[in-house]
């Protein structure tokens, strides 16, 4: 499978490709050959320009430079049509799905043949195109609803639905620009299996990721970016991945190459008391979630975890003040602020990372001085008076933060949807720790972000915990939890299944409270000594 | 009251609805495509003048019509230009063409015809009366009153129902107004999705106003149109930009239009102008209140650029 690609043409070959966007050289001189039937790896850290060549390889971008081959054909995609037409599917790293159709329409927008008249007259099979949709999910074991609308599934779902759609022209090279990054570790299992099966079935993949061990599980080859460049490519054998040193070394060397040092290690955290700051009883939300009682002290971070879907966002939008709890109390430092508006809870002191920054956290054509001052703006330090806005100190403060998160960009001024995925991510969570709030609500801080960025995020939660904050942190990410968490609460149904503290930490523990099965020891033996986890 | 609400009253209503459908037709297009059209009523005037001065021209009115087709295209391709292809704001553009539309054809009256204000009668469009239809039952009497042309209004409603909602063209045109970035990935072109659709909503909105002026009048008057694009856009609103619906509401201001005129010559009591103003009151009170939250296409109003 990781035979030399050299001797073989490649299914593609990338050849000096070159991108500017003004002052960002996103991509220089790049080289990429691709085997066919791999599944080749793009690593590299957040804006180091893999989203760019990937989206040159299927035309939605133009290159300055460089050369395109597909299986040794040279190709010059004008649009992703031509890109889909040539066997190409691509799965972007933001949803590229319309939340007001159905899944079938979806599927089958843009890909009618025959003639304009024929379009423009003929009705559209959409029962047949349902029919082939529900076979193929069925073949993968999606199990996704061709006639539901897509705004009512679940993130999971969606990332199916988008892969359903990068295959559904019979794509023989597939494009996965981080499909897993919203994903559960159950469901990011689940389409392992899937991409191993379209390796098998002869088909090349390129897989963009920041997860080491999704990488060393699946890629036959990866090649590292950094700064716009190519700094190196690595083979992945079949060896590698199950001899527990070299795997060790492989990975070391990847994340290397990737962000030239090592992460540094997280500090000792110290148990600490601190008085009681976010207090929650009986809350429900009348349908998803609750009753529910919940407390955080000040030096704390509570894990909350579970499978998607069970009352994690609903916990965080009644928190937030997002909507109105049906039932029960919430109280920020013995003030009871059940009926307080999210802008009253922010002045109170607490922050929020939004889980899904497309939805709730950034206004994609607003610049990013103006994304990193909203819910500052209706007080100090922007606004020394109602009708005033002090515009200069909202640049600094923005170019503060993207000195101090590493944001890559030339400018505040800019707008936020020049950022790549994981830069977007950074100034989110930098504005939100600013705040220094007294409760961070933190809904998977880390989504998008590579190793280093993410690394850098943990600090810092554990800095706001070390001054005395509580932390709420939402992940799907057990590795995260388990580094972070003193305290972790399983939510199943809405309501909370089980808690334990950071000693008690027991992965299999977990496993059956997320999933409701019989807890089959109970209380006989003493809590299994926790599983050590790296975070990646 | 039997003799108030007669055959003649719901014909007239149908008469009266036709020149706000197709301008209604035009700019549901244009805006599930993406692009804001508040320009609809520049774009009848220019239609409206267009048919009249081809008609006066050449003599022959359907020639007329083929010159409102054309000053539609113009006005729509300019629209789209400045909208779409220079990615420019799409109110500030719209606007343009009302000012320019309502500007140009006032002050080219005087040029062509030498007098200011209204043109001398040309031409119109014959509206030949439907064979047959008496007979039918119910309905037979109502159409009876209508002319092919009306008809082909109406069928046209049910055309762009067709292809909005059932075919593949009208897929691509939607999903470029739920989201560009979505169908640009998907591979629709939405640059020229988009220009088309602005194009043929100047078309549609052109043929609105050539229906006022060459087939239930003939001739042109500065400002004829008299905010109908604006109503359109308000049945657009209201219907959700729904075709049922929004044809639907053209019915109702169609109607309060033909009950306004009507009670002109039943009462002389109230003020014409109040009765007039009848459809607007409507339609502001309708949209204040039982329209609620009318959210239209999500990527409406946003310019789609590339990198
Ligand atoms: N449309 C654009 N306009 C301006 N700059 C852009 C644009 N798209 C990308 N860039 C810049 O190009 C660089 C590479 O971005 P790219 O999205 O390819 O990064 P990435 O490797 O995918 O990162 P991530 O892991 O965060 O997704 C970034 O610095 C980004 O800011
Ligand atoms: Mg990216």
């Amino acid at each position: 499978m990781s035979g030399a690609p050299e001797n073989q043409i490649p299914a593609i070959h990338l050849a000096g490709i070159d991108k500017r966007f003004g002052a960002v050289h996103a991509n220089r001189a790049i080289d990429l050959r691709v085997a066919p039937g791999s599944i080749h790896g793009l690593l590299g850290e957040n804006g180091a320009g893999k989203s760019t060549l990937m989206k040159i390889l299927f035309g939605m971008i133009h290159a300055d430079a460089g050369t395109v081959e597909i299986d040794g054909a040279p190709v010059s995609f004008r649009s992703s049509a031509e890109a889909l037409a040539a066997g190409i599917g691509m799965v972007q790293q933001h949803f590229s799905l319309i939340g007001a159709f159905s899944v079938v329409e979806n599927l089958i927008m843009g890909r009618a043949q025959g003639s304009a008249l024929s379009r423009l007259t003929r009705k559209l099979d959409l029962p047949a195109a349902a029919a082939r949709a529900a076979e193929l999910s069925e073949r993968f074991g999606f199990g996704i609803d061709p006639w539901a609308k897509v705004s009512t599934l679940s993130v999971g779902a969606r990332q199916k639905v988008e892969i359903l759609k990068a295959l559904w022209g019979g794509a023989r090279t597939l494009v996965l620009d981080e499909p897993t990054a919203a994903l559960s570790p159950p469901e990011a299992d689940e389409l392992y299996a899937v991409l191993e099966k379209l390796r098998a079935e002869g088909r090349t993949i390129v897989l963009i990721s920041h997860k080491m061990p999704e990488v060393m599980r699946l890629c036959d080859r990866v090649t590292v970016l950094r700064d716009g460049a190519v700094v190196g490519n690595a083979e992945i054998s079949a060896r590698d991945t199950t001899d527990p040193k070299v795997r060790a070394e492989l990975e070391a060397r990847m994340v290397d190459m990737m962000i030239g040092r090592e992460s540094p290690a997280l500090p000792d955290r110290a148990p600490q008391e601190g008085p009681l700051i976010l207090d929650v009883r009986g809350l429900s939300d009348g349908h998803r979630l609750g009753p529910l009682d919940l407390q955080l002290h000040g030096g704390e971070i509570v894990a909350v975890v579970g499978v998607e879907g069970n009352g994690q966002s609903e916990l965080v939008d009644l928190l937030m003040g997002l909507s109105k709890p049906t039932d029960g109390l919430i109280a920020i430092d013995n003030r009871n602020v059940t009926d307080w508006s999210t802008q009253k809870r922010l002045a109170a002191g607490i922050a929020h990372i939004s889980e899904d920054r497309h939805a709730s956290g950034v206004a994609n054509d607003m610049s990013l001085a103006d994304n990193a001052s909203i819910g500052y703006l209706d007080g100090e330090p922007f606004s020394p008076g109602p009708w005033y806005l002090a515009w200069r100190d909202r640049v600094r403060f923005t170019e503060v933060l993207i000195e101090r998160h590493k944001v890559r960009t030339p400018s505040a001024l800019l707008p936020m949807s020049s950022l790549s995925g994981g830069n977007q991510q950074k100034l989110v969570v930098g504005r939100e720790l600013a705040r220094s709030p007294r409760l961070m609500v933190a809904a998977q801080p880390t989504r998008g972000l590579d190793i280093g960025s993410a690394s850098a995020v943990h600090h810092a939660l554990l800095g706001l915990r070390e001054r005395g904050a509580a932390v709420l942190l939402l992940s799907l990410d057990l590795a995260e939890v388990f580094a972070l968490a003193d305290r972790l609460v399983v939510l199943r149904k809405g309501q909370i299944a089980g808690a334990m503290t950071a000693a008690e930490f027991d992965i299999d523990q977990i496993g059956r409270w997320m999933s409701g099965a019989q807890d089959t020891t109970p209380d006989t033996t003493p809590a299994t000594a926790p599983r050590k986890q790296e975070v990646a | 009251m039997s003799d108030f609400f007669t055959i003649a009253l719901f014909a007239s209503a149908l008469h009266l609805a036709v020149p706000i459908i197709l301008p209604m037709l035009g700019g549901l297009l244009c805006e599930r495509s993406g692009v804001i059209n508040i320009g609809l009523e520049g774009m009848m005037l220019g239609g409206a003048f267009g048919a009249v001065a081809f008609s006066y021209v050449t003599g022959n009115p359907w020639l007329g019509l083929l010159g409102a087709v054309g000053t539609g295209l113009l006005s729509g391709v300019i629209l789209a230009t400045m909208s779409v292809l220079l990615r420019g704001d799409q109110v500030i553009g719209a606007t343009a063409i009302n000012l320019v539309g309502a500007g140009l054809t006032a002050a080219l009256v005087p040029i062509i015809w030498g007098i200011d204000g209204t043109t001398p009668s040309v031409p119109k469009v014959p509206t030949p009366e439907l064979p047959f239809v008496g007979q039918i039952p119910l309905v037979g009497p109502l159409l009876a009153e209508l002319s092919a042309i009306d008809l082909v209004a109406f069928a046209l409603v049910g055309a762009v129902w067709w292809v909005l909602m059932r075919t593949d063209m009208g897929l691509r045109l939607r999903a470029c107004g739920e989201s560009a970035a979505a169908a640009d990935a998907a591979g629709i072109d939405v640059t020229r999705v988009r220009f088309i659709a602005v194009t043929l909503s100047g078309v549609l909105a052109a043929l609105g106003g050539a229906y006022l002026s060459i087939v239930t009048l003939d001739l042109f008057q500065a400002s004829m149109t008299q905010g109908r694009g604006f109503l359109a856009l308000a049945a657009m609103v209201f219907g959700k930009w729904r075709v049922g619906p929004a044809f639907l509401v053209c019915l109702g201001f169609g109607l309060a239009d033909a009950i306004a005129l009507r009670a002109q010559i039943f009462t002389h009591d109230l003020p014409h102008d109040l009765l007039f103003a009848l459809p607007y009151v409507l339609a502001l009170v309708a949209l204040a209140t039982f329209v609620g939250r009318a959210t239209g296409p999500a990527d409406v109003g946003k310019p789609f650029r590339r990198a």
